[in-house]
């Protein structure tokens, strides 16, 4: 479904990617791990098409397009979705408004009907339900005044909406207590389907017990320096990241 | 679980088709309506003035206050404080009086000649009553002159006059000479002395004690002619216990000459009373070099004269070349309230040079100020206002909020507060914030989807919603459409 190869990438023409190889089967789940700064929203963000990051080499295909000649929206609409890190404020816009019109946007770009005020509305009272959300938040300001869990809850509650085909979920664990952390978890677990790819980056290995990976790579100074399967995310709890660091030393 | 209270099915709609309606980034207004007009030659001089009022039937005690305003005209110089640039206007060389031929009776609209109707009905604007849906009013004034004004009738049974001011001048003139510049005297400012002289029509609306009035109210005005000043004039009362929401709309069509407008508003509010005023001013701004575009020089004012009475002001301003305007609210009456809500949005070469006057004089007036400024291309923005608390106005209260957005690098927003306090029980506060419509709101949104143009008409919209609340619903949905027009183009 996507295949990232050798992807270069600069920030305020520093070096951030370094050259990132990594294939996602559909109905897989990856996990990213990595310290701090290692470049895993890095990536994130280049694979939707954020424009502050320059990509300086590589390649992206998704689905065999070619990802990176396509601008953010039409990333977004052929079914890429990024849960954000630091999800966004927008003052004065509803959720409900902002949601109706990605989710018109979407669905216009498959040649789908817009939806009508009502059939919009039972499916977001339903989805909102899923994730325990309080329905007040529908008619709330995009994020503004949300806690930090319930900026992360809305990020999922976008994804149930939209119904992306490839999901990225940046650190969207971080902040949650611990029955948020279930209840999110469950709306990834029914949602993911044979058609569906994660690619979840994380620094806990607990989010793994919930959605678990069927590959874990570590992302070091822009460049993953080990996959492997859950056990590793097992091992990386239990030993941090230095014994790699130091593996990694020695083979250079 | 609950159903949901606040339900954003409707807003939600409403909502979407202004997102959808933006289609194409021309003035869309700017059609010229091909009909024989009356328009007096170029110049300014006592006889224009004595024309004026002869053409309207006007009555000798009207011509006089015209002429005595035209020679306190001669007199004035024209203010250079605001934060504009312009080339000098030659007064001479506009004409003053413009009117379609054979204007109608206004004894039923089949009298109104059809190529008006057809001109108001391009504008969204139908006049024949049937067509009429939301219950509206409307006077709709074509150059110089009122056209037509719907649902006379139904506001008559309740005592409601509307009706365009040349008619009160010959109807209702008692009423005229107690309010007629009671609140904008001519002696008031450069602008307002011009309008006095030479103001051709405008609308009149009076609700009397303990009435309110049963549908909204609203004057359209429209310039056609080339090189014709439009000077109109509106005086609004609301006696006793009265209540009327009015809303006025403006377009002009595309000229590459500019063209001066400048009006006058009056509003008088009794005990207990409330005139809500609302403004979606659209003139023609003019192309992107800055060709051509109306100059929007107004003076509105309100005077709270009644306890607990009312005047709340809404402005959403996307068009002109140069605005200049400061709705204004002379707080009298003990707990009088005064209120300013503005959207002020300008692009390419545009100029706006606005906000409002709180003058508090009576005990415990409250007064609140919303201006949200909205700079984009090359366009200077400024917010002027002045807070006024008068020493015996105890307990006075003012709170100003002042959001400037900027959308480019090469436009500029400015905040100027006037803030003079003479009574220590009063309590007045002041924010004011800047942003650039921030890249990562943007991206947040395309990564959902949508446009960076749709992105940034959704973040404007959201930016200007505590005012845009303020407006009735239909005005509303015009507002949004006009901005997101407005800046059509911008994002860059
Ligand atoms: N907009 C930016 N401007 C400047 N530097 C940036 C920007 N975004 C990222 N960087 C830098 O790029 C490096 C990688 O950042 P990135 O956010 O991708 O790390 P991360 O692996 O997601 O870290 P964390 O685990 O803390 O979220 C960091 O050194 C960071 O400071
Ligand atoms: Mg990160």
């Amino acid at each position: 479904m996507l295949s990232i190869k050798n992807l270069q990438a600069n920030v305020d023409g520093k070096e951030i990617l370094k050259g990132i190889n990594l294939e996602v089967k559909a109905g897989e789940i990856h996990a990213i791990m990595g310290p701090n700064g290692s470049g895993k929203s890095t990536l994130a963000n280049v694979l939707t098409g954020n424009k502050s990051y320059e990509v300086t080499g590589g390649e992206v295909f998704f689905e065999s397009k070619n990802l990176l000649e396509m601008d953010p929206e039409t990333r977004a609409r052929e079914g890429m979705f990024l849960a954000f890190q630091y999800p966004i404020e927008i003052p004065g816009v509803s959720n409900a408004t902002f949601l109706k019109t990605a989710l018109n946007e979407v669905r216009k770009y498959h040649g789908e009907e817009e939806l009508t005020p009502k059939e919009f509305l039972t499916m977001l009272k339903e989805k909102a339900k899923v994730l325990g959300m309080d329905e007040t938040m529908i008619s709330r300001y995009v994020n503004v005044g949300f806690s930090g869990g319930e900026k992360k809850r809305n990020e999922i509650l976008q994804m149930l909406m939209l119904k992306p085909k490839f999901v990225l979920l940046d650190e969207t664990d971080s902040g949650l207590d611990i029955d948020a952390l279930k209840i999110v978890s469950s709306g990834v677990n029914i949602y993911k389907n044979p058609n569906t790819a994660f690619l979840v980056v994380t620094h806990y290995q607990r989010l793994l017990n919930y959605i678990v990976p069927d590959f874990v790579h570590v992302l070091y100074k822009g460049r993953i320096i080990k996959s492997g399967t859950k056990e590793l995310a097992l091992e990386l709890e239990e030993r941090g990241y230095d014994w790699l660091i130091a593996e990694q030393a020695e083979v250079v | 679980m609950n159903e949901i209270k606040e339900n954003p099915a409707e807003e939600l709609s409403e909502d979407m088709k202004v997102l959808d309606d933006v289609t194409s980034s021309e003035y869309k207004w700017g059609f010229v309506t091909d009909i024989e007009s009356e328009t007096a030659a170029k110049g300014l001089n006592e006889d224009v003035v004595r024309m004026i009022s002869k053409k309207k039937k006007e009555p000798e005690w009207m011509t006089e206050w015209r002429l005595k305003a035209f020679r306190y005209w001669l007199k004035m110089e024209e203010p250079k404080w605001p934060n504009v640039e312009y080339p000098k206007i030659d007064f001479q060389n506009i004409s003053y009086y413009s009117a379609p031929k054979q204007k109608p009776q206004l004894n039923s609209l089949d009298e109104v000649d059809p190529e008006l109707l057809k001109t108001f009905e391009k504008l969204g604007i139908p006049l024949e009553e049937q067509k009429i849906l939301s219950g509206v009013a409307v006077d709709a004034v074509f150059d110089s002159v009122s056209v037509a004004t719907t649902f006379r009738e139904t506001l008559k049974e309740k005592g409601v006059i509307f009706c365009s001011v040349s008619e009160a001048v010959k109807d209702y003139p008692e009423l005229i000479k107690k309010y007629l510049g009671s609140v904008v005297p001519y002696t008031d400012n450069f602008y307002a002395a011009l309008n006095a002289a030479v103001f051709s029509d405008g609308s009149f609306v009076f609700i009397p004690k303990g009435v309110r009035c049963p549908m909204e109210l609203s004057t359209y005005f429209r310039i056609n002619s080339q090189e014709t000043g439009q000077f109109e004039r509106t005086l609004i009362v609301a006696e006793e216990g009265a209540y009327v929401s009015y809303l006025e709309g403006c377009t002009a069509p595309i000229r590459d000459t500019n063209q001066l407008h400048a009006a006058v508003v009056e509003l008088v509010v009794l005990d207990n009373a409330e005139i809500k005023y609302s403004t979606v001013q659209n003139w023609y701004p003019g192309d992107k070099e800055g060709k051509g575009g109306i100059y929007n020089f107004v003076t509105k004012r309100g005077a709270c004269r009644g306890k607990n009475s009312k005047i709340s002001w809404t402005q959403v301003e996307t068009g002109s070349a140069i605005t200049w305007k400061y709705p204004s609210c002379i707080l009298q009456g003990e707990n009088s309230v005064g209120e300013f809500y503005s959207v002020a949005v300008t692009n390419n070469m545009q100029q706006a040079d606005t906000g409002t006057k709180m003058i508090h004089i009576g005990k415990n007036t409250r007064s609140t100020i919303v201006s949200k400024g909205i700079s984009a291309g090359k366009s200077n923005n400024s917010y002027r206002g002045l807070v006024r608390i008068g020493k015996n106005a105890e307990g006075a209260r003012n709170y100003t909020q002042c959001d400037s957005m900027l959308m480019s690098d090469r436009c500029g927003a400015h905040t100027f507060p006037y803030i003079e306090v003479e009574n220590n029980t009063a309590k007045v506060e002041h924010e004011a914030t800047t942003s650039k419509v921030g890249e990562d709101q943007i991206f947040y949104l395309n990564q959902r989807g949508i446009t960076s143009e749709d992105a940034v008409n959704m973040i404007v919209n959201g930016f200007c919603k505590e005012v845009f609340n303020n407006l009735p619903m239909e005005f509303a949905v015009e507002a949004q459409k006009l901005l997101a027009i407005s800046l059509e183009g911008s994002v860059g």
